[in-house]
């Protein structure tokens, strides 16, 4: 059943009207406002995962334990990792997708509105019971952020229930967003805009979204399992009731591994934007770039078990998993040559958002090229659970997807906000984020090679040097972002320069056609596309 | 034994020598001292520089074109976006590159899971937070824990050369004979790793994982668990010691006369009551190196992760000694407390909890002796 209903009636009377204090966030149904809410809670994630990473590092500067317990250790690294992947990565890249897609796409809002700020204010209570729970009698989650299983069921604390719910609200929140992601694509993009004419960021969100629906659910499943066998009676991963430890490794990485490229699909489409932005010219290879993302997708159901060579697979499960996984090099090389294609012989100029994207580039490359050696099994073997592993998978999630968010922060604040992120203090911010970062994450690959394990809170003498270094560099990292809250903080407060509704010469795409900041309901009327926007 | 013994440690040291002054700043993999091993170092250096090369010209093609392409330097940019045949060629070129990587791998992971045909099988078994070895054909059975001490990790004594890296019994294969090692877990998932061997094998609870080494010159080589186990996981050293067959033979051999003297000398000792000093001193050595790390030193546990043994529970009940007894003997089931009965003496678990009956001012008086553990043991059977 369809219903007409004629908007313009009372076209005038919603504009821009909106309740004001904490009733306009409590209630908002506005993808803008969502927007911010998502990427502000993300931002404030990020400090909260970063804090536990400096006391991670600060116990690690030099051997011996000098500031906190092993277990206390432990639950400083289970919960860095679960609020750095849920509460920053995500939650910002679901803060882009509501506040980017339906400005991209000529749409006027999402297409689930109320289910949007459903999704989102779910989140903080899963944070706060996730984060409460380090307060009771025995701390919080303690078995890294993998929670293999039996460490989380019959060797874990009683915060595991916490644990379990928090991830149960998370997974909801996530596949609410990606159903709202989705509809809203294909249902309400303007006329004209055909899929192959969609930017790549609605792209790479579109098919991220298809990743989130299939894989949250499992996540769910695997988390219930926990639960069960820890306070049901369950064996489902306890072999002496019939079950088996390995089962949930399986299922943990059929979730994890797509979980991986849900993280950096959405960062490819905003690579994908800035760069021919800054470098004006147009996108090289878009229709690859779009094949790609989908192969990339399709391949990562297939790699999960790259995650556990060691558990003891069958050798031609092991020779099929490193197959799939070296395969995924393909697309992924596609990408990187299509973005230096777009480079080559275009003209450009190096603004902070241009700065992160390249950055993004040549280090998420590094970080694949860590992972193709990582993909093949008899070296995996060396190399699997040792800080060679967290060297990579930092590559690509810090200097690959959080670099890639700073990178659309800067692009975007202008239409955010209004006004001009100052472009010294965000200069200064890539610096010394781009130095630092480097000086925290490539030191890892040599303790790694060295021998020494992830997870552990005090090593072997012959680490000592290096350690110290990354620790160093962490802090000096750590601290750089504080130079970035400035720029954004100056931003809210309208401080520096008014921005124009074009800011960036050579940007393309509907979001530039309205004012800056963008008025609070836009696209009332689509707009009609004839030419490609990318 | 003794003598063969010291001459493999002085013969290891001299190998070591280089090796330590190389230990202050190891940047890479190591080479090891198999054939396997070997030949994942080579297969590493081989991706490392395929993909070393892949870089250069990546970056440098991107490189050239942000020095040269920008507009600074009043370029135009050109207009261009799309190129099927350069499309085509940058799909197929890594492809093939990855199969010249892939084929090497293939063979090399086939002869590594080739557990056949081995000459000595050796089980080994994690658990929070230790390694226990037991020899097949041979009557010989250990455990083997982290050697460094506690004062050392927080700091109060000066750290050793090995630090973290050693035990107090030590893994013992003989060289030049292909062993195999059976992996296994009695409570989490733990990983069993030398990398001078190139061998790392998770060890998981109710499965058994193969994996096998051939080391060619005696020495020793040090490891450590690669899977989190919980709040000890950094303190579960591997120490392995290659002997010459022949020193291999003679050290397992005397061995399992040791270890039958020790099982008829405890025999012996049922009937000999220890005085409550005696029980408080080998009590308290024991409660160290086993309890200590779970329920510590001053006995209080971790709350809500390790219950404490100071002034509650069943070590203070008048009348709780048999269920006590029960409990470090034969464990509890699905908790981390584990079962002694087969890993202590029976002096040495009279005497733990005699220790844990009376430290901390728990001071209940009660004096285990080895007896009383035996004669549970056998009303257990009955």
């Amino acid at each position: 059943m369809s219903t007409v209903v004629d908007t313009h009636l009372d076209h005038d009377d919603h504009h821009d009207h909106k309740p004001t204090g904490i009733k306009r966030w409590l209630f908002t149904t506005n993808h803008k406002d969502i927007g911010t809410l998502y990427l502000l809670f993300s931002f404030l994630m990020f400090f909260v995962g970063g804090t536990m990473a400096l006391v991670i590092r600060a116990e690690l500067f030099q051997p011996g334990m000098q500031i906190v317990d092993p277990h206390f250790f432990n639950q400083m690294t289970t919960m860095h990792g679960l609020i750095m992947v849920f509460g920053a990565v995500m939650p910002a890249f679901t803060g882009l997708a509501n506040w980017m897609i339906p400005m991209m796409i000529g749409a006027p809002d999402m297409a689930l509105p109320r289910m949007n700020n459903w999704s989102f204010w779910i989140l903080p209570f899963a944070f706060i019971i996730l984060m409460s729970s380090m307060l009771m009698p025995g701390g919080g989650p303690a078995f890294g952020w993998t929670f293999y299983a039996p460490l989380s069921t019959t060797y874990s604390t009683d915060s595991t229930a916490l644990f379990v719910f928090a991830i149960h609200i998370m997974g909801i929140s996530s596949i609410m967003g990606a159903i709202n992601v989705i509809v809203t694509i294909m249902n309400m993009r303007a006329p004209g805009m055909t899929y192959m004419r969609m930017p790549l960021f609605v792209w790479t969100w579109f098919i991220t979204a298809f990743l989130l629906i299939a894989v949250m659910p499992v996540l769910a499943g695997v988390v219930t399992m926990v639960l069960t066998d820890k306070y049901f009676a369950t064996s489902f991963f306890d072999a002496a009731g019939g079950g088996d430890p390995v089962l949930f490794q399986h299922l943990f990485w059929f979730f994890g591994h797509p979980e991986v490229y849900i993280m950096i699909l959405p960062s490819f489409g905003i690579v994908s934007a800035i760069i021919p932005a800054f470098a004006r010219k147009p996108l090289f290879g878009y229709a690859s770039m779009v094949y790609a993302t989908a192969a990339i997708a399709g391949l990562s159901f297939l790699v999960w078990a790259h995650h556990m060579f060691t558990t003891g697979m069958p050798v031609f499960a092991s020779l099929f998993f490193m197959y799939m996984t070296m395969l995924i090099a393909v697309p992924t090389g596609v990408k990187v040559f299509n973005w230096v294609s777009t480079m080559w012989r275009g003209a450009m100029t190096f603004e902070p958002p241009m700065l992160f994207a390249l950055a993004f580039v040549i280090l998420f490359t590094i970080g694949g090229f860590s992972g193709i050696m990582l993909a093949l099994t008899p070296v995996d073997y060396q190399y699997h659970d040792t800080y060679f592993v967290v060297a990579h998978f930092h590559y690509v999630l810090v200097s690959g997807a959080v670099f890639s968010i700073m990178a659309a922060a800067y692009y975007w604040l202008p239409k955010w906000s209004g006004y001009m992120p100052n472009e010294g203090l965000a200069k200064l911010h890539f610096w010394c984020s781009v130095i630092s970062v480097n000086i925290l994450f490539f030191p890892m690959h040599f303790v790694g090679l060295a021998g020494m394990p992830r997870r552990i809170p005090d090593y072997a003498l012959q680490f000592a040097d290096i350690n110290a270094v990354v620790s160093v560099g962490a802090f000096l990292f750590g601290f750089s972002q504080l130079i970035f809250l400035a720029v954004v903080l100056k931003c809210m407060a309208k401080q520096g320069d008014k921005a124009p509704a074009k800011p960036w010469e050579g940007a393309e795409g509907l979001e530039w056609e309205v004012p800056s900041p963008a008025p609070y309901h836009t696209f009332d009327t689509p707009p009609t596309i004839e030419e490609p926007v990318r | 034994m003794k003598a063969s013994l010291y001459r493999v440690l002085c013969a290891a040291l001299v190998l070591m020598t280089p090796a330590a002054y190389a230990q202050t700043l190891q940047l890479n993999l190591t080479r090891g001292v198999t054939d396997v091993s070997q030949s994942v170092y080579s297969l590493h250096m081989y991706a490392f520089y395929v993909c070393a090369v892949i870089g250069v010209i990546v970056f440098a093609a991107m490189f050239w074109s942000m020095f040269r392409h920008r507009k600074s330097r009043g370029v135009q940019p050109a207009k261009f976006h799309d190129n099927v045949k350069v499309e085509i060629a940058w799909t197929i070129i890594p492809f093939l590159i990855l199969i010249a990587l892939a084929l090497p791998a293939t063979f090399l992971l086939i002869d590594m899971e080739d557990t056949d045909d081995s000459d000595l099988t050796v089980l080994v078994t994690g658990s929070q937070w230790r390694w226990d070895y037991e020899y097949f054909d041979y009557d010989v059975r250990y455990r083997s824990n982290m050697a460094t001490m506690r004062e050392q990790v927080y700091g109060n004594l000066e750290k050793g050369q090995n630090y973290l890296l050693e035990v107090d019994r030590p893994l013992v294969i003989p060289t030049q004979r292909k062993v195999r090692f059976l992996i296994t877990s009695d409570d989490v998932i733990h990983s069993w790793w030398v990398p001078e061997f190139a061998v790392k094998k998770d060890a998981n609870p109710g499965y058994i994982n193969e994996a096998w080494t051939r080391v060619e010159e005696p020495g020793i080589y040090r490891g450590q668990c690669a899977e989190l186990c919980g709040r000890d996981h950094a303190f579960m050293p591997v120490v392995v010691i290659a002997m010459e067959p022949d020193d291999f033979e003679s050290w397992i051999t005397n061995e399992e006369t040791r270890l039958a003297e020790q099982r008829a000398e405890e025999e012996r000792l049922l009937e000999m009551q220890m005085d409550m000093s005696e029980l408080m001193s080998l009590g308290e050595s024991v409660y160290v190196a086993q309890c200590a790390a779970c329920h510590q030193p001053n006995g209080r546990g971790v709350p809500g992760v390790f219950p404490a043994l100071a002034g509650e529970g069943v070590s203070v009940d008048p009348n709780g000694i048999d269920e006590h007894i029960d409990v470090v003997v034969n464990g509890v089931r699905g908790s981390a407390m584990q079962a002694y009965r087969s890993q202590l003496s029976m002096r040495e678990l009279a005497a733990v909890i005699t220790y844990e009956r009376n430290a901390w001012g728990n001071d209940t008086g009660d004096e285990i002796q080895a007896a009383d553990i035996h004669n549970f043991i056998q009303g257990n059977n009955n």
